[in-house]
């Protein structure tokens, strides 16, 4: 062998070696160490840790936890409300700004000013605004004579007043990606519809919307799963309350791992997650396929 | 149509000037980007004004009011808070954790592109990236609460860089694949007859063409190590918190402390704000990159 091609051998291997280690040692390792934890009840006694196998009580505390159907049922509504809001509003913004003559570079520098910022600066920042005393909703709705509402504090509104909060924050990021697309749209086509006598709004939904499909598929699976991974703003507005009206499953992890300190139950709750992620991924791939293949 | 030709499409200046009369929205369209504008920035605004009230200001919703800067000088110079050194693990955990996942990730995109691997090892290591990318982070955090515990590494700001370096990992390697394709085999294999080891031209000849890369993916990987809250908040105590975890203690104690908690979520927003306008063209492409593979 030369020595240029060992070497070559050489770099190839040491190349890849670092970041599969690094995923063999703080993803794959505990991975398999949560399917033992799942099985086990862990308790620290002075500092050393005491490991018991028990997994039936540990699934029959799945099976009788009342708090993770609300959880389950809070976090499908988050995010199917919170991705639709963002898609449609994302999406009508992406075309109006497309259809500014300028400041187009001004727009997107302000919207991607919220996907950048601590989500924990966003959940501090609507916790003023939210506020039942001085929050910028409650006074406008006082100036006007009304009563002030108490919108995180509500069993009714709170779940709703986050979602806004979503909305918000992710917006910016759905248009960022919709409005590239629209930007790439072949304009010699649209000309052409706009010649042949369509009108504008046919232009839009009979042939702009049609072939931003791909990349609205595109920007609803990525705000899919990143709705579903949702806690910094939840967890500084809400943390889940009042009662269970905002709790959400990783609110509910954490607070099974580190208040409730159950390290074995919050694992095999943990397994849950990622097995109904990956069921998840694995749908939305065959969806996904179907619709870009249309 | 293939998503890649509509935004290589949406790059080429120039192509597409006559969107705008297509797409012209009228009063309506102009007003939704007015409404969207307000939207934004006005959050921004109201917790600006706030933090530079006092909090009795704060609480009777004074308009106008007297500035004051005692609300950042408590925050940072003031005894009960920590906040500065607060500001010096963050600052440290995301330096140290972005310039490591550059290297670390930018190896492995290199790897994966440029040799011959089997697929089970490309497919396997791109697959299990995808999968952990989006499975929250909350789940691995006991197991890595166990094992930093045991071995002496639970609230260290080690154990911050490497948590941190991992989640940023899937990203990176996205990111530097998508921008090392852009760079023509031909420029290496010219490098090569030349007589440059693999590691050479690695070093001298891909990467100086891979810096827009490194810049993009190195801005992202740096802000989300310095928004990063869940793994701090689990991880880490007093000594070792980041400012996100800071903020959230602001907010969580018995009684919120509205106006420290917006000076110091102000200021938090300091590098998001510096990079936005300095870094906006690499943002924006990694941002759709990433969402394009």
């Amino acid at each position: 062998m030369s020595p240029g091609a060992l070497a070559n051998r050489t770099f190839r291997h040491w190349s890849l070696l670092p970041a599969v280690f690094l995923f063999a040692v703080l993803t794959l390792y505990p991975l398999v160490n949560l399917v033992r934890m799942s099985v086990s009840t862990i308790e620290f006694t002075q500092g050393t840790e005491d490991w018991r196998f028990t997994p039936r009580a540990n699934f029959a505390q799945l099976a009788a936890d009342d708090v993770l159907r609300p959880a389950l049922v809070n976090t499908l509504i988050f995010v199917a409300v919170s991705v639709a809001a963002e898609i449609v509003i994302g999406l009508a913004l992406a075309i109006a700004v497309a259809g500014l003559s300028r400041g187009k570079q001004w727009v997107r520098t302000a919207m991607i000013l919220p996907i950048l910022v601590p989500p924990v600066a966003i959940g501090s920042m609507w916790k003023l605004m939210y506020n039942y005393d001085f929050g910028i909703f409650n006074q406008a709705l006082t100036a006007v004579g009304a009563m002030p509402v108490n919108w995180l504090g509500s069993t009714q509104l709170a779940l709703g007043s986050v979602i806004v909060v979503d909305i918000w924050h992710w917006v910016p990021f759905v248009f960022l990606i919709l409005f590239a697309a629209v930007e790439g749209l072949p304009v010699d086509l649209l000309e052409a519809a706009r010649v042949d006598g369509a009108t504008r709004s046919q232009v839009v939904w009979r042939i702009m919307i049609p072939l931003l499909r791909p990349a609205i598929v595109v920007a609803f699976l990525f705000r899919s799963i990143l709705a579903f991974k949702v806690f910094d703003e939840v967890f500084l507005l809400t943390s889940g309350g009042p009662g269970t009206a905002t709790e959400l499953v990783n609110l509910h992890l954490y607070k099974v791992f580190f208040e409730q300190n159950q390290l074995g139950y919050g694992a095999l709750l943990s397994l849950a997650v990622i097995a109904a992620i990956v069921a998840f991924l694995m749908v939305a791939r065959r969806a996904s396929a179907a619709v870009q293949a249309r | 149509m293939r998503l890649r030709e509509i935004f290589a499409r949406a790059a080429a200046p120039g192509a597409q000037a006559a969107l705008p009369e297509i797409a012209h929205g009228g009063w309506a369209g102009r007003a939704l980007v007015a409404a969207a504008l307000f939207a934004v920035i006005g959050p921004f605004l109201w917790i600006l004004t706030a933090s530079f009230k006092y909090q009795i200001a704060i609480y009777s919703g004074q308009f106008p009011f007297t500035p004051t800067l005692s609300n950042y000088t408590d925050v940072l110079f003031g005894r009960r808070s920590d906040f500065a050194a607060n500001i010096g693990n963050s600052v440290l955990v995301a330096v140290i954790s972005t310039i490591a996942v550059l290297v670390v990730g930018t190896l492995a995109a290199y790897s994966l592109r440029r040799f011959r691997w089997p697929a089970w090892v490309s497919g396997g290591f791109l697959g299990w990236t995808l999968v952990f990318h989006m499975v929250p982070v909350l789940t691995l955090i006991g197991p890595w609460y166990i094992a930093f515990r045991s071995l002496g590494l639970y609230d260290t700001r080690a154990a911050l860089v490497l948590t941190h370096v991992t989640i940023n990992l899937p990203m990176t390697v996205w990111l530097m694949s998508a921008f090392l394709r852009e760079i023509p085999r031909e420029v290496e294999e010219a490098a090569r007859v030349d007589g440059c080891t693999p590691l050479d031209a690695f070093v001298h000849v891909i990467m100086p063409l891979a810096v827009p890369g490194l810049i993009a993916a190195g801005i992202l990987a740096f802000i989300f190590s310095w928004n990063e809250f869940p793994i701090a908040l689990s991880l880490t105590s007093r000594q070792t918190a980041t400012v996100p975890v800071a903020i959230a203690r602001f907010a969580q104690q018995y009684e919120t402390q509205h106006a420290q908690m917006a000076a110091a979520s102000v200021l938090s927003t300091i590098p998001a704000v510096l990079l936005m306008f300095v870094g906006q063209r690499f943002i924006v492409r990694g941002l759709t990159l990433g969402a394009v593979k």
